[in-house]
């Protein structure tokens, strides 16, 4: 059986921060990814980030992924990457059992971080799993990744950061937007992002949302319409669109399946995205060692995931003996940095949600 | 309304637009109207003329007295809510603002002048178009305005 | 529908890999997902569900949801979103949950 100290789940924003800290400590790491290559979801991330110049504003997320990755292979000699490998289980004793080019490998560990990301949420309504229909970070990663174009006109559903930054994403792919739909009374996310897209001519219809879609083998058509102050459809509001492309960006769920299966205490909270892990204010979960970090304990901006992995993996560190030379510092400012993100309106939800979490 | 459709109100638009004495000059204009957390318009700004503070949801505040309307805030906003304008002249406004669409304007074309709500209203002259290293792909788009869209105008759209 | 020009991004010409969909030849390139391979050439149907026989495609890129499960050289339940063409794959549509003894 394979042995080292800290096994890290997730070679995300969240994950690769971890390993960083963890090894600047003195710590060495095994960072497992299920994709082929790491950085996460940065990697397609052509805009610009929010926050301040510790969480890289104004870097571009697939500039930041490259610092990220950067920092890390620095550490070649201190943080195995294995690439392409996917964990399927997790025991208490700390046994990390992971299957790798059809191979099963059992990795004895010490410590834990957990950081699977999120995935994004489905909406219900007839013929959404028409092939045309994606999530909205499906299409990015198609797009800025793969530079293949989803369709040519295309409706986003949800006006969250993230159905507005796609919307924009698609129209620099040179893509056709023809609106976004929110169906709440109000756009969900920064306005500043909202205000970018309606300059552009895409009308933001908020109290709208998807009614059906139609389309033999693939999406072809949609029908809209208007919600009335209980989100039911109004009659007679409906309109079709022709489409060939509808991006669903109605949220994301916490990747926590891991965390269930070892048996930590877990709790639905919906502020938080689904069912998240109860964790201590070093964010570790009810089980000791094992640690969480980034959006699969509450979803967030990619900028708190960054810095969760740096307290984690600071933290993880003292506990088996590694103590950084600047702890006490870094510490205090990993958590004002997060407070920082979180102390505004747009960070309430998630403000109440952590408390529920909270052991 | 810029929470159900994302086009702020006039209310709104003055209020970050400076006194007449002050535009007379260029001077950035920050139409960030909600609590974020972001400060890089702040922490790039050469002249300390953008003030949010430790608390970085604070919204922006130009100081117009150190402002240069150099444009480098312009750039560095990720959520391209800045921009810079001057009052030229009785007939003309003189904006910078951030393009990120291709393709890119060229130095004496006429392009379609747009407003908060994405309408065409005015044809403006496009007099420069800077996209060095640092701007990392946010190119600054110098234009001219006719002076009676001052408070309207954001962006172009289209070659004419 | 490859995007050729992009105000952020550049993408290189890179090297042309041939496949099989469904017996037909066929073409990415290299960096391509399978999924992303096919989408470029139009192709979105890449599996069927189970009991009600429901087209389906692409819908998380990320290997989570299992939509474009296809079968990639004799293999079912390839997760097509997150595998790597590779040149001369043979790749078809799944239409049930998969046989592990399927030759083709």
């Amino acid at each position: 059986m394979k042995k080292i100290d800290l096994v890290i789940i997730g070679g995300g924003p969240a994950g690769l921060s971890a390993a960083k800290m963890a090894a600047e400590s003195g710590l060495s790491s095994l960072i497992i990814e299920r994709n082929f290559k790491i950085g996460g979801q940065l990697v397609k991330q052509t805009h610009m980030f929010f926050g301040s110049e510790k969480q890289y504003a104004k870097t571009r997320g697939i500039d930041i992924a490259k610092i990220l990755v950067n920092d890390v292979l620095k550490y070649s000699d201190m943080i195995e990457i294995m690439t392409g490998t996917t964990v399927v289980g997790l025991y208490k004793d700390k046994v990390v059992t992971l299957l790798k080019d059809e191979k099963y490998i059992k990795v004895k560990t010490k410590a834990i971080i957990i950081a699977t990301g999120a995935s994004e949420k489905v909406l219900a309504f007839e013929k959404n799993d028409l092939p045309g229909i994606y999530g909205a970070g499906a299409v990015q990663t198609l797009m800025n990744v793969h530079g293949v174009l989803p369709g040519h006109n295309v409706v986003m559903v949800g006006s969250g950061n993230i159905g507005l930054i796609v919307s924009y994403q698609l129209i620099q792919a040179g893509v056709n937007v023809l609106c976004v739909l929110e169906a709440s009374s109000e756009i969900g996310g920064y306005k500043v992002h909202a205000s970018k897209l309606k300059r552009l001519g895409v009308d933001i219809k908020t109290s709208h949302s998807i009614k059906k879609a139609i389309g033999k083998d693939y999406l072809e058509r949609i029908i809209i319409g208007k919600l009335d102050d209980k989100w039911e459809f109004i009659e007679g509001s409906e309109e079709e669109l022709i489409v060939d492309a509808l991006c669903i960006s109605v949220g994301l769920s916490p990747l926590s399946n891991l965390l269930s299966m070892i048996g930590t205490e877990m709790k639905y909270v919906s502020y938080l995205g689904g069912l998240v892990p109860l964790i201590d204010e070093n964010y570790e979960t009810s089980i000791e060692n094992v640690f969480v970090a980034g959006d699969v304990c509450g979803v967030e901006e990619a900028s708190s995931a960054i810095v969760e992995g740096y307290l984690t993996g600071l933290v993880v560190a003292k506990k088996l003996g590694y103590i950084h030379p600047n702890y006490d510092k870094l510490y205090l400012d990993f958590k004002a940095q997060l407070h920082n993100l979180r102390s505004g309106p747009f960070g309430e939800k998630l403000r109440r949600g952590l408390e529920e979490i909270m052991r | 309304m810029l929470n159900t459709n994302g086009v702020p109100d006039k209310k709104q638009i003055f209020s970050r637009f400076p006194d007449k004495k002050y535009i007379l000059k260029p001077k950035a204009i920050t139409e960030c109207y909600e609590e974020i957390p972001c400060n890089p318009c702040s922490t790039s700004c050469p002249f300390d003329a953008i003030y949010i503070g430790e608390d970085i949801n604070t919204a922006p505040i130009v100081d117009f007295e150190k402002c240069t309307g150099c444009g480098i805030c312009v750039y560095n906003c990720p959520g391209l809510a800045i921009f810079i304008v001057q009052e030229l002249d009785n007939e003309n406004a003189r904006f910078k603002i951030p393009y990120e669409l291709i393709p890119l304007p060229i130095k004496g074309e006429t392009w379609s002048g747009v407003n908060r709500a994405g309408e065409v209203i005015t044809k403006v002259l496009i007099e420069k178009v800077s996209l060095t290293e640092k701007q990392d792909k946010t190119a600054l788009i110098q234009v001219l305005v006719p002076i009676e869209f001052i408070n309207d105008f954001i962006t172009i759209r289209s070659k004419l | 529908m490859r995007i050729k020009e992009h105000p952020i991004l550049t993408f290189e010409e890179k090297k042309k890999l041939s496949f099989f969909f469904d017996g037909k030849e066929a073409y990415g390139y290299e960096g391509d997902t399978i999924a992303s391979a096919l989408h470029a050439m139009g192709v979105k149907v890449l599996s069927h569900s189970i009991e009600l026989n429901r087209p389906r495609g692409l819908y998380c890129a990320i290997g989570n949801c299992s939509s474009c499960n296809m079968i990639v050289d004799g293999k079912p339940n390839v997760r097509t979103c997150v595998t790597m063409l590779v040149e001369n794959m043979k790749v078809k549509t799944q239409v049930n949950k998969g046989d592990i003894y399927e030759k083709d």
